[in-house]
């Protein structure tokens, strides 16, 4: 021990040293730019004459806007009402955008592996003239040159009398949320319980008993029958109906700026994912596809139960980016006119005259938001990696 | 490892001891004057006299108020309004850079010091002068809310906009306005906000709403740039007051009062009867009011931080109040708008200024 301490390392050329300065000299530098920018906001704000708070949240709002899932009424409710709102627009976007950009984007990447030379090209074709073109101006185009161009609610497209089209949104049949609706949902989730649980169990009886499984198989069946029915009769589906010219109650009302935008964040992430899905499932050895071939899989078997899982593993954390850049994504909606979290915010701060505080929660928002999907999508990443035992 | 730790404090307190002897620093520099902008003690005078040049924020697309053309050169009444000033301040009303900015940007646009002053259809209201921190200067155009229909929608009035849907910009007082006035009427109408008037009139024209609404003014000016200026008209419905006027930042009184004097001068050159055209000669006269308002004796120029003849370098620029509207929106131009309350007081109008003295 003595010797040791004899022939210590001089300090400037210990690296544990210089490891621990620079994280200090990071620190510093972070902290004096944060602060330095507090101060030259708090300072200008002062000079102008107003104090930073979040005080005006309180006040009323006092606009209107176009749509919102929640009960508001700007001769009463506050801005934190209609952030909030919006913020739940931004949310009705953002999740319908992932789930059909996730089956879109699925579905061209595995149509540019198929044996149909139109399928093949087509999605190729898709995915370049897309990715090649700004999402804004995607957009403009879906708003302005299909939306916009629907006719007139006098003569509004209709399909199957219950489906309309027209220039004040797409209104399609839809459920009154009520007791009477969240009893049977309750019902149908015990029902997709019930027939996970049914599964595991035919499984396990073919596996270990070497039963063929066709009880369970029954019992699956009447689940789906009665789950069926349950959709199609106890939810109370309610067309779109024409109380007086040119106006529509009852049912969805998709509105035509929420409809473009959907199209054209799904259209153009979509194009994302396919070139995802497409590496993901080049990712996997030829190796892996003989092997499959040799064990005597069909070729749909081998995609669902060789190949896709190990897709998988390389996919997740790229899909986590692109949902990511969809919800950030959705903040274009202000070019369009839909009522999203940054539009309004927006306007926010402009009757209040607060884009400091403003742009804070904005920000925060979108962190929050996007942070969530990382979780989850993190959570995914970690079940489909290879588990070494 | 309590050789490291102590070594980390010490790192620590002279790091914090650094920052704190950093902001006594940025501290003196940003103190010393009444300015409200980031460019440390100034006044914005003092900064458009060293840069020789007036940045001035406008719409940029609305005939008749501020509007580009085929050539790239602004015109309008808004436009002028920054001529005058930018002659009163440097000389030469040519020294403009013109800002366009769409409603929901420009406030942020002058609190940040990216532009010098705002002429840019920008309503006066308490809390803008409060809380959002402006500062105000003559109103230049007396306007009023309007709502614009297609002629053949048998639209009449607020009541027929039931379960219809309107037009507007965001960020505007129309807005507010708006919402105000269909919950007065009992109307529940669809509001559909665009961020950009371009995009509201299109989505307007598309059909998209059954209405349009803003100032009059404005509405009249877009419409003789539509396809078919004919097929639409605007209700006889006034929702608001709309006093139209430049605007600068709040506590630079320095720069706020060369703004609203150079704006009052054009009102009381009218009043005076003094052009473009006779400018020189009303230097010879023997008013004295007049000599005075035109830096021939006792200078008022001091007082505000300019030359004495500061006036006639604006009027020799764009003219008396009178000129300025008849040229953009009055007689000589397309729109041919009848002065009403735009007229000076002693015509029964609004625009009143007061004494140079």
């Amino acid at each position: 021990m003595t010797h040791n301490s004899e022939h210590k390392i001089p300090l400037w050329r210990d690296d544990r040293f210089w490891k621990i300065v620079l994280q200090v000299l990071a620190a510093v530098v972070a902290i004096s730019l944060v602060s330095l920018l507090w101060y030259n906001v708090t300072v200008n704000m002062q000079n102008q004459g107003i104090q930073f708070g979040f005080g005006f949240l309180k006040d009323q709002a006092s606009f209107a806007i176009q749509e919102s899932p929640i009960s508001y009424n700007p001769a009463r409710d506050p801005y934190r009402r209609v952030l909030f709102a919006g913020l739940l627009n931004s949310l009705r976007v953002m999740v319908s955008g992932i789930v059909l950009t996730t089956i879109l984007g699925v579905a061209m990447g595995v149509a540019s592996f198929s044996g149909n030379w139109l399928l093949r090209k087509g999605s190729q074709v898709y995915v370049e003239v897309v990715r090649n073109i700004p999402l804004l101006l995607q957009l403009f185009f879906w708003y302005k040159v299909v939306f916009l161009k629907f006719p007139n609610p006098s003569n509004r497209i209709e399909w199957l009398g219950s489906i309309y089209l027209s220039n004040r949104g797409v209104f399609l049949p839809w459920f009154p949320v009520n007791w009477n609706f969240v009893a049977w949902m309750g019902v149908l989730v015990g029902c997709a319980i019930a027939s996970i649980l049914l599964w595991r169990w035919r499984i396990q009886q073919m596996l270990e008993r070497g039963q063929s499984g066709r009880v369970q198989l029954l019992g699956l069946a009447v689940l789906g029958i009665a789950a069926i029915l349950i959709i199609l009769f106890g939810l109370g589906w309610q067309a779109p109906q024409e109380i007086a010219t040119g106006t529509i109650t009852g049912g969805l009302r998709l509105s035509i700026e929420f409809s473009a935008l959907l199209v054209g964040l799904v259209v153009y992430t979509g194009a994302y994912i396919a070139e995802i899905v497409r590496a993901g499932i080049q990712s996997v050895s030829q190796g892996q596809w003989e092997a499959a071939r040799a064990l005597g899989l069909r070729p749909g078997l081998t995609m669902r139960l060789v190949v896709f899982p190990q897709a998988l593993r390389v996919m997740i954390p790229l899909l986590n980016s692109q949902y990511m850049n969809l919800a950030k994504n959705s903040s274009l909606a202000i070019a369009i006119g839909y009522a999203d979290i940054y539009s309004i915010a927006n306007t926010t701060y402009n009757q209040t005259g607060r884009p400091v505080e403003v742009m804070f929660i904005i920000m925060m928002t979108y962190l929050i938001i996007n942070l969530a999907i990382s979780l989850s999508m993190n959570g995914l990443n970690k079940m489909v990696q290879l588990q070494e035992r | 490892m309590l050789k490291w730790g102590s070594l980390v404090t010490a790192t620590l307190v002279l790091a914090v001891s650094l920052t704190s002897c950093a902001t006594p620093n940025t501290n003196s520099s940003t103190e010393g004057g009444r300015s409200a902008t980031a460019s440390g003690g100034k006044s914005r005078l003092d900064i458009v006299k060293e840069r020789g040049e007036l940045i001035c924020g406008v719409d940029g697309k609305i005939p008749g108020f501020s509007f580009v053309d085929e050539t790239g050169e602004y015109s309008g009444l808004d436009v002028d309004v920054c001529k005058a000033v930018a002659a009163a301040v440097l000389g030469d009303a040519s020294k403009v850079q013109y800002r366009p900015l769409d409603s929901t940007e420009r406030f942020t646009a002058l609190s940040g010091g990216e532009v010098d002053m705002l002429s840019r259809n920008t309503t006066w209201t308490l809390s803008r002068d409060t809380s959002v921190g402006l500062e105000f200067a003559p109103t230049t155009f007396f306007d009023g809310q309007g709502m614009m229909v297609p002629t053949n929608s048998n639209i009449a009035d607020l009541k027929a906009f039931q379960g219809k849907s309107i037009c507007v910009e965001a960020g505007t007082t129309t807005e507010l306005n708006l919402t105000d006035n269909l919950r007065k009427a009992g109307v529940e109408a669809e509001i559909s906000t665009f961020q950009q008037a371009d995009q509201a009139y299109n989505a307007y024209l598309e059909g998209r709403c059954q209405g349009m609404t803003s100032d009059k003014s404005q509405l009249l000016a877009r419409r003789s740039k539509f396809p078919n200026p004919d097929e639409h008209i605007l209700l006889d419905v006034t929702m608001s007051k709309e006093p139209l006027g430049p605007v600068t930042i709040n506590n630079d009184s320095a720069w706020f009062d060369v703004v609203k004097w150079v704006t009052y001068g054009l009102i009381e050159a009218e009043e005076f009867g003094i052009m473009q055209a006779n400018v020189e000669e009303m230097l010879e006269s023997d008013d004295p009011n007049i000599r005075r308002f035109l830096g021939v004796e006792q200078g008022l120029g001091e007082g505000i931080g300019l030359e004495d003849d500061f006036m006639v370098k604006a009027i020799e620029a764009v003219g008396n109040y009178g000129e300025v509207y008849d040229r953009n929106l009055g007689e000589q131009s397309t729109f041919n708008l009848p002065r009403g309350q735009n007229d000076l007081w002693t015509n029964g109008g609004l625009m009143y200024s007061p004494p140079f003295r």
